[in-house]
C-alpha cells in the first residue's frame, strides 16, 4: 500500500494484517518496503523454493548470483523471521553422486550465511529421485518430520523421494498418526514439493497418491499448504484447505498448461531475474495465514 | 397348460438365437481392428513421440524401456505404466471417438531432461 504521496506507508504487521484480511483462504500482498513486520504475539517465516544450485543453462545464465541475493535480501529483514524453510530442489539434479554431494555442500555453505540459524530443508524430485533422498539426508536429515512452533504445527511431507512421486503408504501412515495427536481445530501448516493435488497433470505437477494425503489432511480445518516445483505464485483450494506454490530463485515456468511444453521462460535480458522471488508468511493464531511476494533485486 | 406351449417358446428361442447371432457377426465386422504399436522409452524420449491412433478403435502398445525405470502416463485416459527397463510392457486402451490430441509423459522422474520426456497421440477419424 502506498500513501499518495508516493510514499509507503508505515504499518505495523497487526494493522497489515486487519487491511489484507479481506482474502479469505489467505491474505496477500506485494513486498512493501518499509513495512514493518514487529508484533507480539504473532510471528512469521520465510518460504524460498526451488534454487537448483548446480544448474547452468539459457534460462538463468546468472543462476550463480540469484541464491545469494535472496539469502542477503533475507539477512536484511527486520525484525528477523523466526524460521526459513527451503520448499525442495536445493540443487539441480545430477546422474553423477559426487558431483551430487558437491552441489548439496556449496548450497549448504551458501545457506549457511542466513543470519536466522533455525532454517528447514526439505527435497525436491532434483535433490532426491535418483537416490531415493541417500544424499539429501546425508546433508539435511530427514526427509518428512514435524516440529512445532509458537503454538502451530509444521509438517514436512516427502513427495520425490519416490521417484514415481509417490508419498507412500508408511509415510502417509505416520502423517496420520502425527496429525491424530492434535485436535481438529489445530493450526496447522504443511511443506511439500509437489502440489499434493492435480495441478497440471500432463506437466507431471501432481503427487500420485495426492489424494490418499489430503483425506488425512481434510478434517483440519486450520489447515494450509505451501509448496514449491512449478517455480511460480499459484493459489488454489481444496474445500477449506489452500494450497500456495512459491516462485522459484533459479527460472520462471509457464502457468500450469498455458502451452504444449513445460519449458523454463526465456531469460530477458533487460528483465533479469524477473518472475524469481520468494515470500514471507505471518501467522496469527488461527487466521488465514498472510503472505507476501518478494523478487529478487538485480540491482 | 396346453401342448403348444413348449414347441412356440422353443421356436422362439430359435429365432431370437439366430438375430443373435446374425447381430453379433455384424458387430464382429463393425469392430475398428486393434492397433499394434512399438514404443522405445530411452532418457529422455520416447520413439515415435507422435502416434496417430484411430477413434474409437482399440490401440495395444507395446513399449520398451532401455535405459530406465520409466513411467508412462497418459493423464487425460487415467491412464499409467511403469517400464522396467529391458522388458516389453503392454499398454491397452481403447482411443476417444473424437478427434484431437491425447499428452503422453514420463511421470517417473529419470534425470535431467526428464520433464522434456513426453509425446502425444494424434486421434484420427
Amino acid at each position: 500500500m502506498f500513501h499518495p504521496n508516493g510514499k509507503t506507508l508505515m504499518l505495523d504487521r497487526r494493522s497489515f494484517l486487519q487491511l489484507t484480511a479481506a482474502g479469505g483462504g489467505a491474505v496477500i500482498a506485494s513486498a512493501l518496503p518499509g513495512v514493518s513486520l514487529a508484533a507480539a504475539d504473532d510471528f512469521y517465516f520465510v518460504q524460498l523454493s526451488d534454487t537448483h544450485w548446480g544448474y547452468t543453462g539459457p534460462a538463468n545464465p546468472e543462476a550463480d548470483e540469484t541464491l545469494p541475493k535472496a539469502v542477503a535480501a533475507v539477512n536484511a529483514l527486520n525484525p528477523a523471521p523466526d524460521f526459513i524453510v527451503f520448499t525442495g530442489d536445493l540443487t539441480h539434479t545430477t546422474d553423477d553422486p559426487a558431483e551430487r554431494r558437491k552441489r548439496m555442500a556449496e548450497f549448504r555453505k551458501i545457506a549457511g550465511e542466513l543470519k536466522v540459524k533455525t532454517v528447514r530443508f526439505m527435497p525436491g524430485e532434483h535433490d532426491a529421485s535418483l537416490d531415493k533422498g541417500a544424499a539429501f539426508q546425508e546433508f539435511f536429515g530427514e526427509t518428512h518430520y514435524s516440529f512445532d512452533h509458537k503454538g502451530v504445527h509444521f509438517v514436512v511431507v516427502d513427495n520425490v523421494s519416490d521417484p514415481g512421486a509417490r508419498v507412500g503408504e508408511a509415510q502417509i501412515a505416520w502423517l496420520k498418526a502425527d496429525l491424530a495427536k492434535r485436535p481438529a481445530e489445530a493450526p496447522v501448516v504443511v511443506f511439500t514439493h509437489r502440489p499434493l493435488f492435480d495441478l497440471a497433470p500432463a506437466w507431471d505437477w501432481a503427487t500420485r497418491d495426492g489424494a490418499a494425503v489430503m483425506d488425512v489432511l481434510m478434517p483440519y480445518r486450520n489447515l494450509t499448504v505451501f509448496y514449491g516445483h512449478i517455480h511460480q505464485e499459484n493459489h488454489h483450494q481444496t474445500g477449506h484447505i489452500a494450497h500456495h506454490a512459491a516462485k522459484s530463485l533459479v527460472f520462471p515456468l509457464p502457468a500450469p498448461g498455458s502451452q504444449d511444453k513445460r519449458t523454463p521462460l526465456p531469460w530477458d535480458a533487460a528483465h533479469p531475474w524477473q518472475g524469481l522471488g520468494w515470500r514471507d508468511i505471518t501467522l496469527s493464531g488461527k487466521a488465514a495465514p498472510a503472505l507476501r511476494e518478494h523478487g529478487v533485486d538485480y540491482a | 397348460m396346453n401342448g403348444t406351449q413348449p414347441r412356440r417358446r422353443f421356436v422362439s428361442g430359435a429365432l431370437a438365437l439366430l438375430a443373435g447371432g446374425w447381430f453379433a457377426r455384424r458387430a464382429t465386422a463393425a469392430a475398428p481392428a486393434e492397433q499394434v504399436i512399438e514404443v522405445t522409452a530411452r532418457r529422455f524420449f520416447y520413439r515415435p513421440n507422435e502416434i496417430t491412433v484411430k477413434a474409437g478403435a482399440p490401440v495395444v502398445l507395446k513399449i520398451t524401456s532401455v535405459d530406465f525405470f520409466h513411467g508412462f502416463s497418459v493423464p487425460d485416459l487415467k491412464l499409467r505404466a511403469d517400464l522396467p527397463p529391458g522388458e516389453v510392457t503392454t499398454v491397452r486402451f481403447t482411443a476417444p471417438k473424437q478427434k484431437g490430441e491425447i499428452k503422453f509423459l514420463c511421470d517417473n522422474f529419470c534425470g535431467d531432461g526428464h520433464e522434456e520426456m513426453h509425446g502425444r497421440f494424434i486421434v484420427s477419424a
